[in-house]
Formats: structure tokens, sequence, C-alpha cells
């Protein structure tokens, strides 16, 4: 661990720190471009100039290694003229259309030049042109004039996805990012090119033209996409809702878990959010009756579902909760279903094809809680409750979110169970085949709408947070059992998500010691999870 | 005038064939170095006081003596044949003339630094260069000398004047762009193909078989003190016999230029590029300098590659200044970014003078531009450019100023 003193304060770094890294350790930002922890050292920028003693002029701060006794300035004059110098010659064939650029607000260039250039424009000659709204794949557009050339995004293909699409063409400053001849940027982690591209060159195709970012509202949270748990950041537009025809989630960016995901976000997950503000959500309780729907209070909703709890012997009552549902949701559930007596629950409805799995990111199974929903007793496949419904066993039914044609239960038995159970209830955000043929359906939130926790695969317990608020009169669904509850004489004893964490806490061991608080930011291991050696396996293939 | 060392076969016209190679006393050095320690041939070079040919002016057995002494893999000699500085064209003439001088030097400098694999690495334009080459590596190859603990592999250039500079050209070897590399590190510690790597440029190999076949102290006598050796100067532009010529390095760039011939044109001097595009002018006046490495960086200029560009009164600076200006804008790898943003800004900006279009702080806006990216780059390449940018100007202001509306 050598030690070294950066602007005069003496700082301990692991052996193989290089001098941005040591300087943010010692509290001291080195302003850089071409530099990412991730990726290999190129040296393009050239910004992260610093001083060292006995160097006869700035040397780079990312190709040098800490070494012992180092005395490093971040902050002398010379120094800082060359920051100055190296933002005029980034920003002079820049085409300065921050008004018209998407990364506008949060762009380095922005941000840098007003921290370290400031300079009076001498640039009278005509800029280099270069090709513009360039789509490079299904989710990355490139403007080549903005594009400072730091590399970041060609090393990033090369080196974390393997994949090789792109490459810097031309020489001097006529030099641009491009696709290889017959190339796509179509590999499932194309869109982290955006993230990791400090100004406007690469943008988001999805995102672009939504909304000013500076509009935008953040919430920390967990991708719910597959059981892998990325740490994101949930970008919501609340303050000019007009801007993106209703559209209140702008877009998910991911969130650095050392242990999860490091800087990276799949595709499949980035863009899954869509059912959020999607024209199918559930807004309003419903009541379907000789094949029309109509609307419901939650009152006569929450009355229906308590009445049949009460009036049904347990083994007439079935329940299929899902693996998309919160740790609070299913703890809640659990807590109504003992009450009860219920045992014909069952929580997987297996999917018809495999999920896409891969060595990096993306797991096979695209549920965010299966590990959850497993520990509070949901593992079991839904095939054995439908199997009891077609054989009219059951007079009442509970799906949470599933919609049940759509799985790998056999069409006929699906059909058969929805036909013959008494009332069928769905809970859920979105219209699918299943809420449109049950009989009451009592609106939930979607995860962006409330807050709760996610077991990952790895046995990481994870905090997502409020977004936004809930659409039209959807509850989340703890909020919705917990209102059956009170119907039954019985109260959940909590008021959010974090009072049945606690309970949970209590109730299950392998949640033993957790709490909100412990979670934090990044998530904690189960106790059981930790004990059998599952910790910390985190992301393949990426530095953490 | 000194002894004619690297061009002693040259008037032959059948130098470039192992026969008259071997007649006129070729591979004997050879055979005298391979009874010699690895080592031995390393403290020779550097007694003998040799510097690097192509441009740097390093000490050659320093250089070779950094490759790392406890590694075990490879280690691989490139020979820089890449000749692209503007106004050198000596490389060329040795690969023509005289090919198995190299294949000699590297026969001794691959033994010297435990090689068995080298590249040579041509210069794309070079065609006759490369055939004649390809020839004497094939007759070296029949003959024995080569494929029995050295092997050479040619390749070929496709244009970029980066590719000259050594970790470029390591990149293009390797079949990426020609990037230079980020240092440290140094391409003796890891070069190409991740392996300790010496390069060095041809005519500093054609000095190695003569170092040892007649001993450093001779060949240390023949220039400075702090530079062994004669050196051949590529010498154009304004004198009347345009040509290569070999002279010790202790020449003044005035006994050069009446070797030549003269001044022709006007007949009347106005100024020298000493050493490739690469280095900064002098005037008429600062002529009476040696054309060692340490003669002319104490003029504040280079020696680099000997490539000496002799401009008489007619020659317009600026314009001189401008077509440089376009070579280092077009040829900027556009890896880093002070080097591919100024080259075309720079560029842009003399051109307009030329034009007659300049603005009065143009001036001093390059001076500026060109001294703030100096030193900032990952290669030597920028370092190159600015010489020429500053001294233009600065030597000649007038005839810049001249040309500059209401300046």
């Amino acid at each position: 661990m050598p030690k070294l003193t950066i602007n005069g304060k003496e700082v301990e770094v692991p052996a193989g720190t290089n001098l941005i890294e040591a300087a943010r350790i010692a509290g001291f930002e080195v302003p850089h471009y071409c530099y990412h922890p991730s990726l290999s050292i190129a040296g393009q920028c050239r910004l992260c100039m610093v001083d060292i003693e006995k160097t006869p002029r700035p040397t780079i701060g990312c190709n040098t290694v800490a070494t012992e006794g180092m005395v490093v300035n971040t902050e002398t004059d010379r120094v800082r003229e060359t920051r100055k110098s190296i933002m005029e010659f980034h920003l002079i064939n820049h085409p300065l259309d921050c008004p018209v650029c998407d990364q506008a607000g949060e762009c380095w260039l922005q941000i840098y030049y007003m921290k370290h250039g400031l300079y009076d424009p001498r640039m009278k000659d005509e800029k280099v042109h270069k090709p513009k709204a360039v789509p490079l794949g299904p989710h990355v557009m490139l403007d080549a004039e903005r594009c400072i050339l730091c590399s970041r995004c060609v090393r990033y293909c090369d080196e974390i996805t393997h994949t090789g699409e792109l490459g810097i063409f031309e020489r001097g400053d006529h030099s641009e990012i491009g696709l290889f001849p017959g190339r796509e940027l179509d590999n499932k982690y194309s869109a982290n090119v955006v993230d990791i591209c400090p100004v406007g060159a690469l943008t988001d195709r999805d995102f672009r033209f939504q909304v000013r970012v500076w509009y935008l509202d953040t919430a920390k949270s967990v991708c719910p996409g597959c059981a892998r748990g990325c740490n994101i950041d949930v970008h919501v537009n609340r303050r000019r809702p007009h801007h993106a025809e209703g559209r209140r989630v702008a877009r998910l960016k991911p969130r650095f878990n050392a242990e999860v995901n490091t800087w990276w976000l799949c595709d499949a997950g980035r863009y899954g959010f869509g059912f959020v503000d999607a024209p199918d959500r559930l807004a309003v309780p419903a009541q379907r009756e000789g094949g029309t729907s109509t609307d419901a209070t939650w009152e006569q909703g929450i009355a229906a579902v308590a009445g049949a709890l009460r009036r049904l012997p347990p083994a007439q009552i079935g329940v299929i909760a899902s693996p998309k549902m919160a740790n609070e949701d299913l703890f809640a559930l659990r807590r109504l279903l003992d009450l009860r007596g219920v045992t014909q629950v069952a929580g997987q409805v297996s999917p018809r094809v495999p999920g896409d799995e891969d060595d990096f990111l993306i797991r096979a199974d695209k549920n965010p809680n299966s590990l959850g929903a497993e520990l509070l007793g949901f593992g079991a496949d839904a095939r054995t409750v439908i199997e009891a419904a077609g054989q009219r066993r059951l007079k009442f039914l509970w799906v949470f979110g599933h919609d049940l044609l759509a799985g790998a239960l056999p069409e006929r038995d699906v059909l058969e169970a929805l036909r013959v159970v008494d009332t069928v209830v769905f809970t859920g955000s979105n219209v699918n085949w299943t809420s449109a043929h049950s009989h009451w359906v009592l609106p939930a939130t979607a995860w962006t709408e409330r807050e709760g926790t996610y077991t990952n695969f790895e046995g990481r317990v994870q905090r997502f947070r409020t977004a936004i608020e809930p659409l039209g009169q959807a509850l989340p669904e703890w909020d919705i059992i917990g209102r059956v509850m009170t119907l039954l004489g019985e109260s959940l004893q909590a008021t959010r998500a974090e009072h049945l964490f606690r309970q949970l806490v209590e109730a299950v061991p392998a949640f033993a010691g957790l709490s909100y608080q412990l979670l934090g930011d990044t998530g904690h291991m189960l106790a059981t999870a930790e004990a059998s050696g599952r910790r910390g396996a985190g992301p393949s293939g990426a530095a953490s | 005038m000194a002894e004619i060392v690297l061009m002693r076969n040259f008037s032959n016209p059948d130098s470039h064939t192992l026969a008259a190679y071997r007649a006129g006393g070729g591979y004997a050095a050879w055979d005298k170095a391979r009874q010699m320690e690895p080592a031995a041939i390393t403290e020779e070079v550097k007694k003998a006081n040799l510097r690097g040919l192509g441009g740097a002016g390093f000490p050659t057995g320093t250089k070779w003596s950094f490759i790392p002494k406890n590694h075990t893999g490879p280690v691989y000699l490139v020979v820089n044949a890449d000749e692209g500085e503007p106004g050198t064209f000596k490389d060329r003439y040795l690969l023509e003339r005289d090919p198995h001088a190299l294949i000699e030097g590297m026969l001794i400098a691959a033994r010297a630094v435990r090689c068995t694999k080298s590249f040579v690495y041509i210069r794309g334009e070079y065609v006759e260069p490369w055939r004649r080459f390809s020839a004497a590596v094939k007759q070296a190859y029949d003959a024995g000398l080569l494929g029995q603990g050295l092997d050479i592999v040619i390749h070929r250039g496709a244009g970029a004047y980066i590719c000259g500079e050594e970790t470029g050209l390591l990149s293009s070897l390797e079949g990426k762009k020609g990037w230079p590399k980020i240092k440290p590190p140094f391409p003796a510690i890891k070069g190409a193909f991740g392996q300790p790597t010496i390069v060095n440029n041809v005519e500093t190999l054609c000095c190695v078989p003569p170092i040892v076949a007649r001993g450093a102290e001779w060949f240390a006598g023949l220039g400075t003190k702090t530079q062994g050796g004669t050196r051949m100067y590529s010498v154009s532009g304004r004198v009347k016999k345009p040509a290569v010529y070999e002279a010790s390095v202790s020449i003044t760039l005035r006994q050069l230029i009446e070797m030549a011939g003269g001044v022709s044109g006007t007949g009347r001097l106005k100024a020298v590029v000493p050493g490739g595009g690469s280095a900064a002018i002098l005037t008429a006046d600062e002529i009476d300098v040696t054309m060692d490495v340490d003669g002319l960086k104490n003029a504040g200029t280079m020696i680099g590659s000997a490539g000496v560009m002799v401009m008489d009164e007619s020659v317009s600076i600026p314009e001189a200044l401008m077509v440089l200006a376009r070579f280092y804008a077009h040829e900027s790898c556009g890896q880093c970014t002070p080097c591919r943003e100024s080259t075309g800004w720079i560029y842009k900006m003399v051109h307009r003078i030329v034009d007659g279009h300049g603005h009065k702080d143009d001036l001093d806006t390059i001076l500026d531009v060109a001294k703030r990216g100096a030193g900032t780059t990952i290669c030597a390449f920028y370092d190159g450019a600015v010489g020429p940018y500053i001294s233009y100007i600065e030597k000649f202001r007038g005839e810049f100023e001249a040309l500059i509306p209401h300046a």
C-alpha cells in the first residue's frame, strides 16, 4: 500500500492505483474523459494532467501508478493552464449545439468548460463536419461532430462485450467513431455506450428528444427484468408532463454496484419499463360480469375478496403469487394465507421457452424475486393449483401478475380452470389475458410507483424506491392484502413497506439481521446466502 | 572529407547482391560477432557512440541494454524502414543499394539482444527498395545466413507517416490502426505483441557491421565527442546537386551545402531545414553548426533524420509552412486531442494567411496554440510539428505579417 502526498494531503492507496483514483481517495477530482475504471488505459484525452514532483512537465494521471513517497499536485498553475488548453482543443471543432443536444445538462464538455475552461474562444475557421444522426443500432444514435474521440465506446465493445462493432476511422481531425462494415451495434448491452459517452455523441434513441435532463427526477431502484437485480436509477419526468406524451418514466440508467452489475445494464432491462406508462395499465378496480367489465371501488373489490376468504373453506381457495412481487408483498400475502390456512398456493409459472442467459449479467429467470418468493413459501409451480381448479376443487382463485396463458401451463387446463372457478381475482399492473378473464381486477402499482425489496439469485436483498406516484388508483400488493386482512379483522400493522420488512426479518430466519438501513443503496446478502457462500460472485467478465 | 562507411558499396551496380557484398568483405563482421558474447556486442556499440539515425538520436547500445535480462519469452528486433520524414530519402538508398548491410546489422543486433525473430517495416511507397531487400533476404536464407537463429519478416506499410513513429509502427505491425502507444511501458519492456522489442532505424543498423569489423574506437573517432560515425544526409531543395551525401556527424551545415554544389535558384540562401520536416528552421546566418545530435540541439533545432532542405531567397516561408502544416494536419493520427485538433486548426490559420485573409492576431494564436500543445501528447509527432510552426513564424514574422491585411 503505497503512501503518497496529493495536494499536501497524505493518503495511502492500494498498490497499482493510478493517480486519478488516488486523488479521488484523497478527496480531489482530476477531470478526465477517456479514462474509465472498467476499461483499459487509453491516455488519449490528455485532460487528466497532474504535476508530480521532480518531473519536468505535467503528466497524465490515468497512466501513472501511485508510488511510495510520490508528491502529486493536481492544482498547480501549469496544470490549470494545461487543462484549459486541452478544453479548448476538445471544443474547437465541437458544434456547440447544446440547445438541441440531449446531453445538455449532463455533458462533461459543459461541466468541464465551466470548471476548467472559461477561455475566450479563438477559433474563427470553419469547423470540421462529420456525419450526424447516424443510427448505430437499435438503441444508439451517433453524432460524430459532438464526439471527442475518447474511444470509451470502442474499448467497451472490445473489452466488455467482446463484440468489437466499433472503431475509429480516418485520421487527424477527420477521425470519427463508426461501425465496421456490415456491423450493427446490436449486442445485448449496447446502450451502455450511451452512459459512458461523456458527451452528446452517443445518445439513446428511446430517450432522445423526450425531455430535457434538468426536468428529470431520479430514484434509486433495482431492475426487475431478471434475477440479477442490476442496480439502476429510474429517471422520471414529473415536471414537464406535456413533453413526452404522458410518459412518466423517461429512462433507466445503470447504477454502480460492484457486487451485482458494476457499471452496466443489459438492453432488455434498460428498455423493459414500457409497461409502466403503457395504455394497457390497470388504473381502477373493476368487476366483470357476463362478459362486461365495470369500474368498481376499492371497497367493493376488497369486500369481494375478503368475503370469499371468510366464507370459503381454505381447501377451496387457491392463490398464485408472483416472483415479480416484492418481499414485503409476499410476506403480507403469507400472513393472510396463514391466517386463513390456505395451502393451495403457488408462485411460479414456468416460461414456455427458457429465458435468455449469458455469462455476464443476464439470467434465464426473468423474475426479480424468485429467491424471495421461494423463501416465503411461494416457490411451487402453478400447475398444481390450476389442476385443483380444473378438478372443481377451488371456488376462489387469486392470481398476482401472471398471464397464465403466456407460460408453459397447458392452455386447455388454464381455460378450464378459469371457466369453472366461481371467483377469479387478478391483481397486477397491466391488462393481460388472465386479467381479461377475471371476475375482479384489483390494480397494482408498477415497481417504480412504490418501494420494496427483491432478493436476487445470489441472495442479495436490494431496495427499490418510489420514483413516481401510483397510476390512477393502483395500490402496492401489500396494501391490497392489508385491506383484505382488515376486513377479516386482522391488522397488517404496516403503513409502509418497511414495516412489513421489519416483520419479515423477525419471522423468516433467512432475513435475520437485515433492515432497510443495512440494505442501503447497494443491498445486503441474506444471512443464509452468506453462510452458504453464495456471496460475492459478482458479474463475470467485468472488473469490479 | 571523412571516410565513406555507409555508402561504400553504392558505386558498384551489383551492390545489392550477396556476391558483391561478400566480395567487399561483407558478413565478415557477422562472422566475428557470432564469436562474441551478446553483452560484448552491446558494449562495443555503446563505446562506438552510435546514436539512432532515424530521428531521436538515442544511444543505440543503451537502448539494446534495456531489454530485461531475466525475460524468458521472445525478444523482437524491429527495423524501422518506414522512412517518411519530409525531405528524407537515405534509407531507400540503403535498402536498394546495400540491403545485405542491413541484414548483417540485423544479425549482429539480434545476437546482442538475443532475438530470433525480426521484422522489417518498409514504407508502402518504397516498392523498389522492398523488392531489392526482399531479394536480398531470400539470398541470405539460401546462403544459410538467415533461418539459422534469425528469421526476418518483411512487412509493408500502407502510407501513414505516423507508422514511422516507433510505437505507431508496432501497433501497425500488430495489425492494428497505427496509433502510437502510451508510455510507459516502453517497447524494450513491452513492445511488439507484448514482448520486449528493439526498434532501430535502417541506417543505424547499417552502422553496426563496420563497428564490429573495425572497432568502436575507429567509429567513435569519425564523429564528435558525443556521437560517433558518419551519417547520410538527404540534401534537397535549392542546391545545385541534390542527393544523399555521406559525411561525418561533425560536418557543418555550411560545408554540407557546399558539398551539394551550393545554393541554386537565386544563389542567395534564405533558410535551411536541417533535419527533416519536423526540425526547426535555421536562417542563412545560422548555418555554421555541426550536424551532430548535440550541435543542432544547441542551435535550437534538431538533426532528426538529417533531411536537409535548402531554401533560397525566392522561397516563400509562409507557403513552406502551409505545406508542412497541411502535412501534419493530414498525417496526425487523431488519437490524442491536442495534436488531432490543433494540427488542423493551425493549418487552417496558416492557409488563411497565405490566402490573404489573415487576422492580425492569427500569428500570436498559432504560436500560443503550438506552445500550449507541445509536450502534452502521447508521441513526438506534435512536438515535431511545433518546431516548424514556431520557428518559421518567429524567424520570418515579417514575411507572414506582410500577407495579413491591417497587420
